[in-house]
């Protein structure tokens, strides 16, 4: 096995599960953040309902990462949780919340509100806590002989609350292209008002990270002013995302906006990628670095060859069969 | 006060792993029962095995459903507490436990949804297929947990080097000297479990009740023979795992007995007091050379004691004591009941008579008690290694992690989990009290969605009060 590079290949399985992840529950985080604002309760109910029978499907992704980075690359695993610790606690604790009030608000009746509290505000601190984590890998950890050997609260800074409330507006947009695709009459109109402010939010704040970043790290200062490179694209792609997203929104497309803002979120996701490549704990370990031993990796990557694409028909099932608008009265409970 | 980062750590993982154990160890066995149930109905096509595993579905849906959540946290448990630890076994725990993660995806992707959705829509064949496959998923994710925690207890097919666990061979790694012993010893826990909960359940809110009696009597009838058969064989796999720890992790077996010389013809303790601080025992009652009997199979059989090791390499006797005669305890009251199930039998007066049926109530979480002390026991008597003889506890914690950090999860892990699953419990209860009657194939089940294992339960959360008063305030919160 010596002619492949395991390493490399589990980088793009973990890439590739990190950006799925981000994308499927990034949508149904960012319904429940827009949760509390909805125009009434029946909206609330349908709201739900466009996300409720996928949403747990894409939180397996976050299980499978945790996992497939133990294996992978144990270094990651033991350090970025340690480093992040409170942030972890809140973000396991915010998707217990939100999980369990998928289930008990359509049977609750008197205590309705509390679930409606329950999923709002998992979803928001979830989100915010992964938010955190994005602003934690590109500040870098302290590290020394592969532990992690800063303090608890080390990666809460303002850069870091930036990133949160960033992704926090992100996840928010994809909620509200999402609810646009899915929803109709007043709902629809409703989440047609708000992805213009949200993106406007989201624009403002990659202005400032992007703005912001450079100074955080001169690696990636470097990479992206020592020579002007392909990876402008990058930047240049995103801009190109979010106007096609304004346009969309203001010719009343009903699939465009979401896809739009899947495009933004990749586009984005690879401006962070390539501005720290090929180091997964900045500022000192690569992803070589970070592996687990080969055996391991080969024996994992074989049972995984099996599964993902039987994961990933499933789900793609799941959407097929879900397609379509969701309307009032009719329901997942 | 000086907070000890390791002793929250490791009161933070007892908590949230005995929290979490709790759902698979009864899935793990109800999943076989639903399966016995399909396969019964199939071949007899008599309808009352039908509808005791829509039931019975029902409820697996809902304690699946906790299981996957609490579940979740442990997965980042690892890294958060332990992260040395994990650095360090990566090599082998990470593909491990992944493979358990992958083995519960496929299994829901494929399976779950057609156990749970699927029965008018797909041939009955298939659907007994479909709770087959169900349970034997839930016996391949237990295979690799528990390969994991063997591998801990007795680590092999590995070569420590700089600090890091590196595989030598799969094989050995994998099937460790502890984990034949320990994983038949924990699926027919899971068993018990399973037929205990349903016993006790159909006892409390059926029979007694003299609700649907024609079909839980049948149900209670399967679980006893059943009983009859792995409540005793439980003991002698108990017994088997005993020897084979005696072998591997001597002190443990030493804690246990509470024996602190090394010495023949030990006795069977009943009851002590062990004092770690004087290394003996400050009270017992026993009976004379029995230990070394059962454990050497000889009256003056040498059983090695704690004495055998510093003070500060002993597990903390009084603890694994006491929490292997609760096992053990529990275990022969088990098997009581079996039996009494079996001397019951002619007549039919099993489920007729009053006080088994009540007994039979409070067993239902006698299994979960003793699954927990019995977890007590290995884990606690394993201490201070965390991997036997190559780690230690303190080697393995999260070196940044501090008492306070520490003590702040902790807290925020026990308000979570009581909020939550005392919502998921409570609800249960509805679930158990609705009980067979009421599921009508609702409309709402509409082919079209894909739905998620707790919307197979579809009973309101709250207690309507009409129904309330129809059953004069005896409400579902009592015992299970």
């Amino acid at each position: 096995m010596e002619q492949w590079d395991l390493p490399l290949i589990w980088a793009f399985i973990i890439g590739f599960g990190v950006i799925m992840y981000v994308l499927m529950d990034g949508f149904d985080l960012g319904v429940g953040i827009l949760f509390p604002f909805a125009p009434d309760e029946e909206s609330r109910d349908v709201m739900m309902n466009t996300v409720a029978p996928v949403w747990d499907g894409n939180e397996t992704w976050l299980v499978l990462g945790g996992a497939g980075l133990l294996a992978a690359f144990p270094m990651v695993y033991s350090i970025f949780l340690p480093a992040l610790y409170i942030g972890v606690f809140l973000l396991l604790a915010g998707l217990i919340f939100r999980g369990i009030a998928f289930e008990f608000r359509f049977k609750a009746n008197k205590s309705r509100f509390l679930w409606n509290w329950s999923f709002a505000g998992g979803s928001t601190i979830a989100s915010l806590a992964q938010g955190a984590v994005v602003g934690a890998y590109i500040q870098g950890f302290e590290t020394a002989n592969g532990v992690y050997v800063g303090s608890a609260l080390d990666w809460l800074t303002p850069f870091t609350v930036l990133t949160a409330l960033g992704l926090l507006a992100g996840y928010a947009l994809l909620g509200s292209t999402w609810l646009i695709m899915k929803t109709e009459g007043h709902l629809q109109e409703w989440a047609y008002r708000l992805t213009g402010p949200l993106l406007m939010a989201v624009l403002a704040v990659f202005a400032i990270i992007s703005v912001w970043t450079p100074f955080v790290d001169d690696m990636v200062r470097d990479r992206w002013f020592s020579n002007l490179t392909v990876i402008w694209l990058l930047p240049v792609l995103s801009m190109a995302f979010a106007f096609l997203i304004f346009r969309s929104v203001r010719q009343r497309s009903e699939a465009l906006p979401f896809v739009a803002t899947m495009g933004l979120f990749i586009s984005t996701y690879l401006g962070l990628v390539v501005s720290r490549w090929p180091y997964v704990v900045p500022p000192d370990y690569t992803l070589w670095d970070a592996a687990s031993s080969p055996d391991s990796q080969l024996f994992l990557l074989i049972g995984l060859i099996f599964v993902i694409p039987v994961v990933l028909g499933y789900t793609a099932w799941t959407y097929w069969v879900f397609r379509g608008k969701v309307r009032a009265g009719e329901g997942y409970h | 006060m000086e907070l000890d980062p390791l002793i929250l750590s490791r009161i933070q993982f007892a908590f949230v792993v005995s929290f979490h154990a709790i759902f698979p160890v009864f899935t793990i066995g109800l999943a076989s029962f639903i399966a016995t149930l399909e396969a019964l109905g199939f071949v007899t096509k008599n309808p009352v095995w039908i509808k005791l595993s829509t039931f019975w579905t029902k409820v697996f849906a809902v304690v699946f459903g906790m299981g996957v959540v609490s579940g979740i946290v442990m997965s980042f448990q690892f890294g958060t507490n332990w992260s040395n630890f994990a650095q360090a076994s990566a090599n082998f725990l990470g593909p491990v436990l992944s493979y358990e993660v992958l083995t519960a995806f496929f299994l829901e992707a494929a399976f779950l949804g057609v156990l749970l959705f699927g029965r008018d829509k797909v041939p009955a064949g298939i659907h007994l297929l479909a709770a087959m496959m169900v349970a034997l998923g839930t016996m391949i994710s237990t295979f690799w947990i528990l390969s994991a925690n063997s591998w801990m207890h007795t680590p092999a097919g590995v070569d420590l080097r700089d600090g890091i666990f590196h595989v030598t061979s799969w094989a050995e790694a994998l099937f460790n000297p502890s984990f034949p012993y320990r994983l038949l010893h924990m699926v027919v826990a899971s068993f018990l479990t399973g037929s205990f909960v349903v016993a006790g359940v159909i006892s409390a809110w059926y029979l007694l009740k003299g609700r649907e009696v024609e079909a839980n009597r049948k149900a209670l009838s399967i679980c006893l023979w059943f009983l009859l058969l792995i409540a005793p064989v439980q003991a002698v796999i108990g017994d088997f795992h005993g020897l084979n720890t005696l072998e591997h992790q001597p002190m443990k077996v030493a804690a246990m007995e509470g024996n602190w010389e090394t010495s023949r013809n030990v006795p069977l303790l009943l009851f002590a007091i062990p004092d770690q601080q004087s290394q003996s025992n400050l009270f017992e009652v026993g009976i004379p050379g029995l230990a070394s009997l059962i454990l050497t199979h000889e009256w003056d059989g040498e059983l090695p004691g704690l004495e055998e090791v510093a003070v500060e390499e002993q597990p903390p006797v009084a603890f694994v004591f006491w929490s292997f005669r609760v096992m053990v305890g529990l275990g022969l009251l088990m098997i009581a009941f079996a039996v009494a199930g079996l001397v019951l039998r002619p007549g039919g007066r099993y489920w007729r008579t009053n006080w088994f049926l009540q007994g039979l109530r409070f067993m239902s979480v006698a299994p979960f008690i003793a699954v927990l002390a019995g977890w007590f026991v290995t884990e606690a008597g394993r201490a201070p290694w965390l991997v036997y003889g190559m780690m230690t506890h303190a080697e393995g914690l999260t070196p940044s992690l501090t008492g306070g950090m520490a003590l702040f999860t902790l807290i925020g892990y026990v308000v979570v989990y009581a909020v939550v699953f005392s919502a998921g419990l409570y609800y249960l209860m509805r679930v158990l009290y609705v009980g067979l009657e009421d599921h009508t194939e609702s409309e709402e089940h509409d082919t079209r969605r894909p739905s998620r294992p707790f919307s197979a339960a579809d009973v309101p959360f709250e207690f309507e009060t009409a129904e309330a008063g129809n059953i004069g305030g005896s409400k579902p919160t009592g015992g299970l």
